[in-house]
C-alpha cells in the first residue's frame, strides 16, 4: 500500500485530501465518513455575527461557478460552543478559517481561538483591509505579512496563509507570509469575477461581483501553486477546480503537499472520498510508494521557457 | 469579501446531523414522457437506500451534458412520487433551460447521478383535520405525494389547481385519485387571481371547515393564504424554491429570510426547508 500521510510543518495529515473553506460544514456527515479525510477546514468566521450577500449568491458560468455568498457568520462565541466540539469526534486535524477588518483584530481573534481541539488556523485575507481603503490584504505583500506576523506573536497554532489569485504579486505576498512567520500557504482563493444575463441585462449574482471558482479556475492557481512552492520553504497547499484524481496529481507535481477540494464537493457530495481512494491506486500503479515522490516533480524541460514571453 | 448589505444574519447548522442518510446514486431511466407541452414525468429506477422520502423533500439531479446544453450545477427537483415495493422514484418537471432542458433529452436506459433526499418535508400536525391544497405550475408536483399522505391518513382533501390555461393543469386526475376533491382555475378562464381565489377560499373555510393551508408555486398565491390564514386564524405550510449550489446544507447559497421568536433569520432552503410555516416567511 502507498504510503499517503503528508506534513504540513508540525501537522501530519494521513493523506493529502482536504475540503477547502466555505465548501464543507457538519452537514457532509451525512453522506460519507468524515475520518477518511486529510484535515477538516471549516468555513471562514468572523469575531461578531455578520449577515451574507444579498441572493441570488450563486450562479453557473462555463464549466464553474461564481459565488458572492459572502461571510455570514454566527459569531465566535457559537463556533467555538457548537462547531468545534462537533468536530472533537473525528481524529482528522481541525482547521478553522477565520477573517477580520485589520492586522489587529486578526491577532485578536487567533488569541481567542486558539482553544484544545483546533489544530491550525487558516487565515482568510482575501477581505478587505480596513485600514488600507478596503483593499484586500492578500492583495499586497505588506499587509499580507502585517497580518501574519501580528498573529504569530498571538498564537502557537500553525498559521496557514490563503492567498488570492486577484493579485499580481503573487511571489511577494507568499514570501511576505513566509517571512512574517505562516507556516503554510493555501493557493488559491477565487478569482473576482462578473456574469451578466444578456437576454435581461441583469448582473446575475445579487452583489454583482463574485469569486470564480471550479474548473475553469484550476490552470490559474495550478500556476501560483507552482510559484509558490519553487519562492518559499514553507508547504504550499494547493486549491482551485480540483475534481480529478489526475487534478490533485497536477498539483502534487507542481509543488503542493497537499490539496483542497471546494466547488467539486458541491457537484458530488462524495468526491473526497472517491480521490482518496484513486490517489492511493495511482500511486501504487505508477510504482510510486509515497506521496512525497511526486511532490514539485515536475518535469521542466528548458528553464529558460519559464521566463520566455507569455503575453 | 464585500461589505455586507443585508441586515438579517445567516443561519448556521442547528442540530447534530443523523449519519449517512443522504446518498448521491446513479438511478437508470425506466420511463420519461411529455405530460403536456411544458412538463414531463420521469420515472427512475432507484435503489432502497434514497426511497426513505418524504412529501415536500427533493433530489439534487446531475443533469446531463449534451451538445446544446452544459449544466454545471446540479438542479433541485421536488419528489413526485416515491416507490418502495416498485423501486421507483419519480419527478414532474417543466422543460424551463440548461439543466431542464439537458434533462429533457435522457432516454429510457439512461444513467442519471442524483442525491437525496434532501430537505424537510411537510408535516401534517395532528390538529390539521381538514387540509386545502393550493397549487400552481410546478407546485402541483411538490404537493402531489403530500396529497397521497393525506389521503394514507384518511383526511378528507380538497385541492384547488391553478395554471395557465386549461392544458397546462397536471395532475387533478392524480389528485382525484387520493380522493381529493378538485377545483380548477386558470388564467385564461380569469378565475386563478387573488381577487376570485380568496372568497372560494373564505368559501371553503366555512362549508368545508378549512384548518391548514398547504400551497408550492406562486409567491402570490402564498401571500394572498397568509392574509386569510391571519384572518381566519388557519395555519399552513409552504415549499419554496431558491438557486442553490451544494444543495445539502454547506454553502449557504440558498438563503431567504424568515420570521421567528427573537426576529428575522436567515434561513437554507435545502436545510430548514423547503418546506416552512406559512407565516414565518417574510
Ligand atoms: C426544492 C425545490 C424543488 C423544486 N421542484 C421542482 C419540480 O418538482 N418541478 C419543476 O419543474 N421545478 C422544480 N423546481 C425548480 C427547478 O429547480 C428549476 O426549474 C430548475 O433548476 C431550472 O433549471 P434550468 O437549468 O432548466 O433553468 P435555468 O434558468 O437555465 O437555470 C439557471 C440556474 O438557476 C437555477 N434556477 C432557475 N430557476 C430556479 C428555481 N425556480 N428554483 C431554484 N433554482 C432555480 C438553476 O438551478 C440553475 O442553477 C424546484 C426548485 C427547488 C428549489
Ligand atoms: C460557495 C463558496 C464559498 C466559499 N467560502 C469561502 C470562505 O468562507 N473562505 C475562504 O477562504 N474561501 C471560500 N471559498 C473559496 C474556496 O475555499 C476555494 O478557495 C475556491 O472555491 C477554489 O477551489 P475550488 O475550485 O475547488 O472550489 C468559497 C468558495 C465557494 C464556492
Ligand atoms: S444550497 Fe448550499 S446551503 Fe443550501
Amino acid at each position: 500500500m502507498a504510503d499517503l500521510t503528508t506534513r504540513i510543518g508540525a501537522l501530519v495529515l494521513k493523506n493529502p485530501i482536504m475540503p477547502a473553506s466555505g465548501t464543507f460544514s457538519e452537514e457532509l456527515a451525512e453522506v460519507f465518513d468524515l475520518d477518511c479525510l486529510g484535515a477538516h477546514v471549516t468555513k471562514t468566521i468572523t469575531q461578531g455575527k455578520r449577515a451574507g450577500n444579498p441572493v441570488p449568491r450563486v450562479c453557473e458560468v462555463n464549466g464553474a461557478m461564481l459565488n458572492s455568498i459572502g461571510i455570514p457568520s454566527k459569531g465566535a462565541e457559537w463556533f467555538l460552543q457548537n462547531t468545534v466540539p462537533f468536530y472533537a469526534d473525528y481524529d482528522a486535524p481541525l482547521v478553522i478559517s477565520i477573517s477580520a477588518n485589520s492586522a489587529d483584530e486578526f491577532a485578536r481573534f487567533a488569541e481567542e481561538v486558539s482553544v484544545p481541539g483546533v489544530a491550525a488556523i487558516e487565515v482568510n485575507i482575501s477581505c478587505p483591509n480596513v485600514e488600507d481603503h478596503g483593499k484586500a490584504f492578500a492583495m499586497r505583500p505588506g499587509p499580507t505579512g502585517d497580518v501574519i506576523r501580528k498573529m504569530r506573536s498571538a498564537t502557537d497554532l500553525p498559521l496557514w496563509a490563503k492567498l488570492s489569485p486577484n493579485t499580481g504579486e503573487v511571489v511577494e505576498v507568499a514570501q511576505a507570509a513566509e517571512a512574517a512567520g505562516a507556516d503554510a500557504l493555501v493557493t488559491a482563493n477565487t478569482m473576482l469575477a462578473m456574469a451578466i444575463d444578456s437576454a435581461t441585462g441583469r448582473a446575475r449574482l445579487g452583489n454583482v461581483m463574485g469569486g470564480l471558482s471550479g474548473p475553469a479556475l484550476k490552470p490559474i492557481t495550478l500556476r501560483m501553486t507552482y510559484q509558490c512552492a519553487r519562492a518559499v520553504s514553507i508547504p504550499v497547499i494547493g486549491c482551485g477546480g480540483i475534481s480529478t484524481v489526475d487534478d490533485v496529481l497536477e498539483y502534487l507535481i507542481a509543488g503542493a503537499r497537499a490539496v483542497q477540494v471546494g466547488t467539486a464537493t458541491f457537484i458530488s457530495p462524495t468526491t473526497m472520498p472517491r480521490l482518496i481512494g484513486e490517489l492511493e491506486q495511482e500511486l501504487e500503479e505508477r510504482g510510486l510508494t509515497s506521496v512525497d515522490a511526486l511532490i514539485g516533480s515536475v518535469d521542466i524541460a528548458d528553464e529558460a521557457i519559464t521566463l520566455a514571453e507569455y503575453a | 469579501m464585500p461589505a455586507s448589505l443585508c441586515v438579517v444574519s445567516d443561519s448556521a447548522p442547528t442540530a447534530a446531523p443523523v449519519r449517512h442518510s443522504v446518498n448521491e446514486v446513479d438511478c437508470r431511466v425506466k420511463a420519461h414522457e411529455w405530460v403536456n407541452g411544458q412538463y414531463r414525468l420521469l420515472t427512475l429506477s432507484a435503489p432502497c437506500s434514497v426511497l426513505d422520502c418524504q412529501p415536500g423533500q427533493f433530489f439534487h439531479l446531475l443533469c446531463p451534458q449534451t451538445d446544446r446544453f452544459h449544466p454545471y450545477l446540479r438542479r433541485p427537483m421536488s419528489i413526485y412520487s416515491c416507490n418502495r415495493e416498485k423501486g421507483e422514484l419519480t419527478f414532474l418537471y417543466k422543460v424551463a433551460g440548461e439543466g431542464t432542458g439537458a434533462l429533457a433529452g435522457l432516454e429510457t436506459g439512461d444513467v442519471l447521478n442524483i442525491v437525496g433526499p434532501l430537505g424537510q418535508g411537510f408535516e401534517i400536525r395532528p390538529e390539521w383535520r381538514r387540509p386545502l391544497l393550493i397549487a400552481r405550475g410546478v407546485g402541483l408536483a411538490t404537493l402531489a405525494p403530500l396529497a397521497q399522505e393525506c389521503a394514507r391518513l384518511r383526511l378528507p382533501l380538497t385541492a384547488i389547481c391553478s395554471a395557465r390555461a386549461p392544458d397546462l393543469l397536471m395532475s387533478t386526475n392524480l389528485f382525484r385519485s387520493f380522493g381529493a376533491e378538485v377545483i380548477t382555475v386558470t388564467d385564461t378562464e380569469g378565475n386563478s387571481d387573488t381577487e376570485s381565489l380568496t372568497p372560494l377560499i373564505e368559501g371553503l373555510i366555512r362549508s368545508r371547515g378549512i384548518d391548514a393551508f398547504f400551497t408550492c408555486g406562486s409567491a402570490r398565491l402564498m401571500r394572498m393564504l397568509q392574509e386569510i390564514g391571519a384572518r381566519h386564524g388557519i395555519g399552513g405550510q409552504v415549499a419554496l424554491e431558491q438557486h442553490m449550489a451544494c444543495g445539502i446544507g454547506m454553502c449557504q447559497a440558498c438563503v431567504r429570510p424568515f420570521r421567528r421568536e427573537d426576529g428575522a433569520v436567515n434561513l437554507r432552503v435545502c436545510r430548514e426547508g423547503p418546506v416552512f410555516d406559512l407565516q414565518e416567511v417574510l
